[in-house]
């Protein structure tokens, strides 16, 4: 017990050096946060970077593949040294310099990994993407002229500042992020972590249904004795409680749905691993709330959609507000899934690294050593507590979202009697 | 100062979810003393209409990060 910890706290202190090394900078919590909910293009375990497949379109230079170790990344914060056909590696994930500014296509090395060594050695690391605020102009729908402020990062390569484009979004911007000048498909972490827990929970279901083949009959065993009472929980608690005679129907649903969510959120706790903030990420839960939207919209029945547009014994005129209340909540009961989920594993995944955070925040970034000793030992007893709690929100985020699908499907597949 | 009435509108949102689930967590306990046979039901119960009250604070909070 006593050597786990120890290999845990070296692990711990590793991780989170690269906070420690820019002594001189500020150190924000916040963005340190947001960075490590973010997705990227490495896999990180521990100090760590392992590569992983980079495919990237852009309208101007077509389709790009490649490994992320052609960046050539360097340190913890997984920033790379090389340019590849005017995409960056900025803290572990691709951006493109923005187009136009004439930066050099191909292999261009921002800077040496040399340099990057020294100066993480003296004390000041580098941090060779920067941000700032810059004036916009730009014509609004009036078709007159305002500034807006626009936060932009850039580098410096060869004495001149180059301007990074948004972060790409499989949208092209549109719902905010900003315009980009290209799309990203690329194998990222999150992608990675769910296609572990996919052949994993895959792995484990065609293991167990064979095992319920080949034992029948007799006392469950192994893995397949852990999970049969979870199973006959969301069955006998969920399923058949809200679903009534169609809970057969609609098993195979609500079990898929539980154990991915309980899958991911759980593979995105095991720390140093990744920390994949997969069911985190609003897209994968928007995803998942889609699918509870159409499941519930494309099996309510007659009575479900009388319901909903016309309830029977209200008055006419009351119809004009209620039935556009109605329609809206058959919108907003997947927005709330989605929400839900997205917003309580990343407020999990948030907290833990701001525990972390409060040792350089305390600690004036490493510059004031008996402090920064004195609060990792409450931080780290702290973050220890809160993995418990998040091991908690896990089981009862993935139950929340099965419940309550499993209740709206209920409501749609209900048989008037009345 | 656009950032501090964006915490105050999130602090807001806190308070009312913190009644909503304490009155929730409150009558869940004391129908569990009452029926202890009932727990299972209860429970169950008790979670999903603590995911209810908690959808209205998540929404006010992602809109608060919007505003932001």
């Amino acid at each position: 017990m006593g050597r786990i910890f120890l290999v845990f706290l070296s692990v711990f202190m590793l991780s989170f050096s690269a906070i420690a090394e820019g002594k001189s900078d500020k150190f924000d919590p916040g963005a340190t946060a947001f960075h490590h909910i973010a997705d990227a293009n490495v896999f990180s375990i521990g100090p760590w970077s392992i590569p992983l497949p980079c495919i990237l379109y852009s309208k101007d230079s077509g389709w790009s593949f490649f490994s992320s170790s052609k960046f050539g990344i360097v340190g913890h914060h997984g920033d790379g040294h090389k340019a590849v056909d005017g995409y960056v590696l900025n803290a572990g994930s691709v951006n493109r310099v923005r187009p136009g500014q004439g930066f050099p296509t191909g292999e261009v090395e921002l800077f040496s990994e040399q340099a990057y060594d020294e100066a993480a050695e003296g004390g000041h690391a580098m941090h060779p993407f920067k941000h700032k605020e810059i004036e916009v102009k730009e014509l609004n729908d009036d078709g007159v002229e305002e500034t807006k402020m626009e936060e932009i990062t850039y580098f410096n390569y060869n004495g001149k500042d180059y301007t990074l484009d948004a972060k790409s979004t499989a949208d092209g911007g549109l719902f905010g992020g900003g315009i980009t000048s290209y799309y990203d498909f690329s194998l990222t972490k999150n992608v990675v972590a769910m296609l572990i827990t996919v052949f994993l929970l895959m792995w484990m279901f065609i293991s167990i249904a064979k095992a319920y083949k080949t034992r029948e009959g007799k006392a469950p065993k192994g893995l397949q004795n852990f999970i049969e009472p979870i199973f006959v929980f969301i069955q006998d608690e969920v399923a058949k409680p809200f679903l009534g005679h169609h809970w057969e129907r609609f098993l195979p649903f609500l079990m898929s749905l539980f154990f991915f969510i309980l899958g991911l959120n759980l593979f995105g706790q095991i720390p140093f691993f990744g920390n994949a903030n997969v069911t985190g990420n609003i897209s994968v839960t928007l995803v998942l709330a889609l699918f509870t939207f159409f499941v519930v919209n494309l099996n309510g029945n007659r009575n479900y959609w009388g319901h909903l547009i016309a309830m029977p014994g209200v008055p006419k005129w009351v119809l004009i507000i209620l039935t556009p209340v109605e329609l809206v909540g058959v919108i907003i009961k997947p927005i709330t899934l989605m929400l839900r989920l997205f917003a309580n594993i990343t407020a999990g995944h948030m907290v833990m690294v701001i525990f972390v955070g409060l040792i350089f925040v305390f600690g004036q970034s490493g510059a004031n050593a008996p402090v920064s000793y004195g609060t990792a030992i409450g931080s780290i007893l702290l973050t220890m507590f809160m993995m418990a709690i998040e091991l908690l929100v896990a089981f009862i985020q993935a139950f929340v979202f099965t419940i309550l699908t499993a209740s709206y499907i209920g409501a749609a597949t209900e048989e008037a009697h009345h | 100062m656009t950032g501090s009435i964006v915490a105050l509108g999130m602090g807001l949102a806190v308070i009312g979810a913190g009644m909503g689930l304490g009155s929730i967590g409150s009558k869940a306990m004391e129908a569990i003393a009452r029926q202890p046979e009932a727990v299972g039901d209860i429970r169950s119960n008790m979670i999903l209409m603590g995911a209810l009250v908690e959808g209205a604070a998540l929404i006010a909070i992602v809109m608060c990060f919007l505003v932001a």
